[in-house]
């Protein structure tokens, strides 16, 4: 059994992992199962076909109070939040003055306070960012205390709904406070696997207790990291440090649609300048969908080559997508040769590989919509 | 027959002088499922202890090294289409490729069956 190094934090839900013979590994400074017994290929078509569960405590949950906290945070990122209905979550983006990203995050209004989810290697990064940039105007607590879980899944909401009926009907990106069971919960309708579900927030003391609950369902598997990072990428959403970074604009990134109106009219956050002119006349490079030929993957960090063999991009994310049946990756190339249906060659260990731009995502979204 | 292990996890199968190479049941339970498997062209000539193969599992790539020195007589079609082959019979119907050895006397610095078993309980 493998037992965290001293240095690797854990999650309040390290020992059901160890119990359930996760095969442990360091991510994020955490110590995290990248799968169980059941495997990365199986639990993640598990995931598409019924229900499962993530352990995502390591990533930063964050409070932001004061006079107009969404005042504030409109002045670091460029989502409408002002305009966030009580109740309500959207995804975000933290950035720089060259437009780069820093972090992106789900915000939600929920009422008296902003409640963030940010990126566990960049929790602290955020925590130090808002504290710095926000100072007088809100204030930044960071939420040790609290454990944060994920199901996920078409089933996702039968279960869920069997321990908080409400929870059934709630809207995608909704946020509701609830209990489980008795115990105090914060749930919200969203996720990262392209499938309809849930993150649910608690206390630490009691993560191990909803889990169980939880994982006591016909329906519910655990699921480590590593059918979580191939069930994102099926879904076309980015990993923050690879296929998103300080170097890498959101209109670069195609996530124009986290720029909301508004704010693409009035400005007010940080690289709206360069945002500005890249919405008006396009960006050097994009984030696209690469569908390789045949079955071999081509991993973060290939060579994109146009079809003279002239290098035009590379991958950030790439492996073999099991709902899909076929290798899927996406990377950045030049503007030029961004349009779907593309030809490219993938230069995978010295030789060209074949490859198209391809839409994404590569497994259609399944979002609840009412 | 004899059947050999390297430290890298690759096993030949000799009959005569021709050898057959696979990852072994250990190795195929430390990479996980199987998506897809580079095997050498038949003609190409491995030099032991160098690359000959690549098995790409959901989650990365690896490389396979020859166990021997050897000219490659044949590559295992049927992973090709079913790459899992390799998790569900790493050292029978999951074998890679064949080759014509070129120094069998490199054999005997491999580990046999019993030698790679306390080798793997070692690494544990």
């Amino acid at each position: 059994m493998t037992e965290a190094s001293e240095s690797l934090k854990t999650t309040p839900l390290h020992s059901l992992h160890l119990e359930l013979k996760g095969k442990m590994v360091p991510f994020a400074g955490y110590d995290m199962p990248v799968q169980y017994p059941l495997g990365i290929l199986k639990e993640h078509q598990h995931t598409r076909a019924k229900a499962g569960l993530f352990d995502v405590s390591h990533m930063g949950q964050v409070r932001l109070t004061g006079e107009d906290p969404a005042a504030a945070l409109e002045s670091l990122v460029p989502g409408d939040i002002k305009g966030l209905a009580r109740g309500r979550m959207r995804y975000t983006l933290f950035l720089n003055e060259q437009g780069g990203i820093l972090d992106d995050l789900m915000v939600t209004n929920a009422g008296d306070h902003l409640f963030l989810v940010v990126n566990a290697a960049r929790k602290d990064h955020d925590v130090a960012h808002m504290r710095e940039r926000l100072k007088g105007k809100a204030e930044v607590e960071l939420l040790d205390d609290l454990a944060l879980m994920a199901l996920q899944g078409p089933e996702a909401a039968a279960v869920l709904g069997r321990f908080i009926p409400e929870a059934a009907t709630m809207k995608f990106m909704s946020y509701l406070p609830a209990t489980f069971d008795g115990i105090p919960v914060i749930v919200t309708r969203s996720g990262y696997t392209g499938e309809d579900g849930y993150e649910i927030s608690c206390d630490t003391s009691d993560a191990e207790t909803i889990a169980r609950a939880l994982l006591a369902e016909d329906e519910v598997e655990a699921i480590g990291l590593g059918a979580r990072d191939s069930l994102r990428l099926e879904a076309g959403l980015c990993l923050y440090g690879h296929d998103i970074d300080e170097t890498t604009t959101p209109v670069e990134a195609g996530l124009e649609w986290a720029l909301s109106k508004r704010r693409r009219e009035e400005g007010g956050f940080p690289g709206y300048a360069i945002i500005k002119d890249q919405l008006a006349n396009g960006a050097p490079r994009r984030r696209v969908g690469i569908q390789p030929d045949g079955r071999q993957p081509a991993r973060e960090h290939t060579d994109v080559c146009d079809a003279d063999g002239k290098k035009i991009g590379e991958v950030t994310s790439g492996g073999f997508g099991p709902t899909a049946s076929a290798p899927v990756a996406m990377g950045y190339v030049d503007r030029a040769h961004a349009a779907v249906g593309t030809p490219v060659q993938l230069m995978v260990r010295g030789k060209p590989l074949a490859a198209k731009v391809a839409a994404m995502p590569f497994v259609p979204q399944r979002y609840y919509r009412g | 027959m004899t059947i050999k292990y390297t430290k890298d996890h690759e096993w030949v199968r000799v009959e005569g002088d021709v050898g057959t190479v696979g990852v072994s049941d250990h190795a195929q339970h430390q990479l996980g499922d199987v998506v897809f498997v580079e095997l050498p062209d038949v003609g190409r000539q491995l030099a032991q202890g160098k690359e000959a193969a690549v098995v790409e599992s959901v989650k990365a790539a690896s490389d396979v090294f020859a166990p021997v020195s050897g000219e490659v007589i044949e590559a295992n079609a049927d992973l090709e289409n079913d790459p899992s082959l390799v998790n569900a019979g790493a050292e029978t119907t999951g074998w890679f490729f064949k080759l014509r050895l070129s120094n069998p006397a490199e054999l005997d610095g491999l580990m046999d069956e019993a030698a790679y078993k306390a080798f793997v309980e070692g690494q544990a």
